[in-house]
């Protein structure tokens, strides 16, 4: 009786296939991925179980953490002319090329003052931490702080442009202490910005 | 690698021959590069949103007359202490019915909410009202947690208020200032 020879199969698999759909979702991923901003003042914020996502445009946060409050705005056009308003306040003037410099600065956390130095620097050495000491948010002789005329400006500047109001998100560190959160609400609240997020990162209900 | 001999022992003698070479790569480790930078990629767009936990704060009215009354039957305080410890009491301030020192979260505060919220509904047949007094020595994570669990158990009337000088009396007299 002859033995039934069975045929001794291959065990490699065709990976050609899995291969495309592998990169071709890669592709996807690499494109939809937006590239995260460096930020000159790193916050851990706290997180909570909202699910609903920050809006990408027209945005305007402040960031406070370590008592220091930084501001930047979505846009490049409104950072731009929020700029141009702030330097006739104030009586700084800025030359074209450091005003082009500003609108491709995100986030920025200095005095008026010293606004300028900062946008002359490049990118690396205006990143680094404690470089920028924040923007005074306290009123100096009845004066409205800086912050207050920053927001402002970046509303009117927002709805000249786009002529869309802008929104407010508070980008706070879990650590940091209520009074200083009390005063930028205050300064939102002054000029009637009742509604405003704060931004937190995800978790679970338990 | 991945793929066994299976052109069996022969080839006994014979002419020598050139081996065919074959066409055919290996594609298993590319596989699994491109897998592993995919959940790269996928966890880290996912992670990256932030959440937006929406705030709309009453109109700042200069003249008190305007401001709505609630009864004090049915308002909460809830005040944010240092160590991140709540003091919560019913009523007014002059005459707090039970004030509680409470922990945050689903056994502390969460609990009372739900508890008041009941009760609340119960004797009046209307909604508790909430109002939260951050003090001084709380932190930004405490105002953001009150107020998650605030989203949590649903209630809609709520108010983010200063906190008074008898409020914080009361804090320091629980240890918790």
């Amino acid at each position: 009786m002859p033995r039934v020879k069975v045929p001794r199969k291959s065990t490699a698999i065709d990976m050609t296939a899995m291969c495309d759909v592998a990169f071709l979702l890669l592709t996807f991923f690499i494109l939809t991925a937006t590239a995260r901003q460096a930020e000159p003042l790193p916050v851990d914020t706290p997180s909570s179980t909202t699910k609903a996502k920050q809006p990408q445009t027209n945005i305007a946060t402040i960031t406070i953490g370590e008592g220091k409050v930084f501001f930047s705005v979505t846009e490049n056009d409104v950072r731009r002319s929020m700029l141009e308003k702030m330097s006739e306040r104030y009586g700084y003037p800025f030359t074209e090329e450091e005003k082009k410099r500003f609108s491709l600065i995100e986030s920025f956390g200095v005095p008026a003052g010293n606004l300028k130095q900062v946008i002359n620097m490049n990118n690396e050495d205006r990143l680094k931490p404690g470089l920028q000491r924040g923007i005074p948010i306290d009123s100096v002789n009845n004066q409205a702080s800086e912050l207050h005329y920053w927001i402002l400006n970046a509303r009117y500047a927002a709805k000249e442009l786009n002529n869309a109001s802008l929104r407010f998100s508070i980008k706070g560190d879990a650590k940091e202490e209520y009074p200083t959160i009390k005063k930028i609400i205050a300064i939102l609240q002054k000029q009637e910005v009742n509604k405003f997020s704060f931004i937190t990162a995800l978790e679970g209900t338990d | 690698m991945a793929e066994l001999d299976t052109s069996g022992g022969g080839g006994k003698g014979g002419k020598v021959r050139s081996k065919k070479a074959s066409t055919r790569v290996d594609l298993t480790a590319m596989v699994d590069l491109a897998f592993l930078l995919i959940t790269f990629f996928m966890l880290t767009t996912s992670l990256n949103k932030p959440q937006a936990m929406d705030m709309t704060m009453p109109d700042k009215e200069e003249n008190q007359e305007d401001n709505l009354k609630v009864a004090d039957d049915r308002t909460m305080t809830v005040l944010l202490g240092g160590k991140n410890k709540i003091e919560w009491y019913m009523g007014t301030v002059d005459n707090p019915t039970t004030p509680t020192v409470i922990d945050y979260g689903k056994n502390g505060i969460r609990a009372a909410f739900l508890d008041k919220i009941k009760a609340v509904k119960a004797a009046t047949g209307k909604d508790l009202f909430v109002i939260i007094k951050p003090s001084d020595k709380s932190s930004y994570k405490n105002l953001v947690d009150i107020f998650d669990e605030v989203n949590i158990v649903d209630v809609k009337q709520r108010a983010l208020a200063d906190i008074t000088a008898d409020e914080v009396e009361l804090l320091k007299r629980d240890g918790i200032y």
